[in-house]
């Protein structure tokens, strides 16, 4: 039933990417939002704290009072700090992550949010491959 | 309003992604592991975001402006440049390490453990530092 989870999922995301399109007139892009807040360069802060304060807070009500969901993370410290800095630096360096090249990127057809989609899948399976069963590091 | 609608667009878009799968890094690593145990789900759940989201677009275009104001944002001129292939290659790399990408790092802080909240603290650091070094070189 994983898929019909996120199929579900992927129509509440889509939905949440039209409202801010529509009614603020703003690409839902998670670490542009979040970018642009902590490096103190982005315009409307008060606009991207609130949608942080919503994307970790409604989560946060829905697991402390009905379901607790498991992340399954990796307990190797450098393996984090090492993934966080490349996704950090990466996502600012290609102005976009899942959510602003992927979802509303792709379904504008965009050429950049395709080709960057097509890059960091293609690029995370080769490092999967790599890292898992040529390295055997995660 | 428009701080609200903001918070209101945050809480959906995280019990999208609690809901979907996204924020459980091993489905999210199952996906890029082709060479392993592939698990499609994350098929579903882009398919079931982007679907609405061009109907969107088509509505977008129809309308002068946002709903509150402003202008809805225009498609900027294809630019397929260096930063956008290295960036992306980069943040690849990082969602396979660990299955975070920005989205869910913080939407599980609650539920992630120290890890979670370990990967979101080098994720901004990963952000800061990109603007630090780059501010001042032009595009």
């Amino acid at each position: 039933m994983a898929w019909a989870w996120g199929l579900l999922g992927g129509l509440v995301i889509g939905l949440a990417a039209s409202i801010y399109l529509l009614v603020n007139g703003r690409i839902m892009g998670a670490s542009g939002i979040l970018g642009g807040l902590v490096d103190g360069a982005g315009d409307a802060a008060r606009e991207r704290l609130a949608f942080v304060v919503g994307l970790i807070g409604a989560p946060a009500v829905a697991a402390y009072f009905w379901w607790m969901p498991k992340t399954n993370i990796t307990g190797d410290f450098a393996v984090i700090v090492i993934g966080g800095l490349l996704v950090g630096i990466g996502t600012r360096m290609a102005n976009g992550c899942t959510s602003g090249h992927g979802v509303c990127g792709m379904s504008r057809f965009s050429l950049r949010g395709i080709i960057a989609s097509a890059v960091y899948v293609g690029f995370g399976m080769a490092a999967m491959t790599v890292l898992r069963h040529g390295l055997g590091w995660i | 309003m428009r701080v609200l609608v903001a918070f209101l667009t945050g809480s959906i878009f995280g019990l999208g992604l609690m809901l979907s799968g996204m924020t459980d890094t091993g489905r999210v690593q199952g996906f890029l592991d082709v060479a392993g145990a592939w698990d499609p789900t994350l098929i579903f759940v882009l398919g079931g975001a982007v679907l609405p989201m061009a109907l969107t677009w088509r509505i977008a275009a129809a309308r002068s402006g946002a709903l509150l104001g402003g202008p809805i944002p225009k498609q900027v001129e294809a630019r397929v440049d260096r930063d956008l292939i290295v960036g992306s290659a980069l943040f690849g790399a990082g969602w396979a390490l660990v299955g975070l990408c920005p989205g869910p790092a913080m939407a599980s802080l609650f539920y992630g453990g120290t890890g979670g909240l370990v990967f979101l603290i080098a994720m901004a650091a990963g952000m800061i530092g990109y603007r630090r070094v780059t501010v001042g070189v032009p595009a």
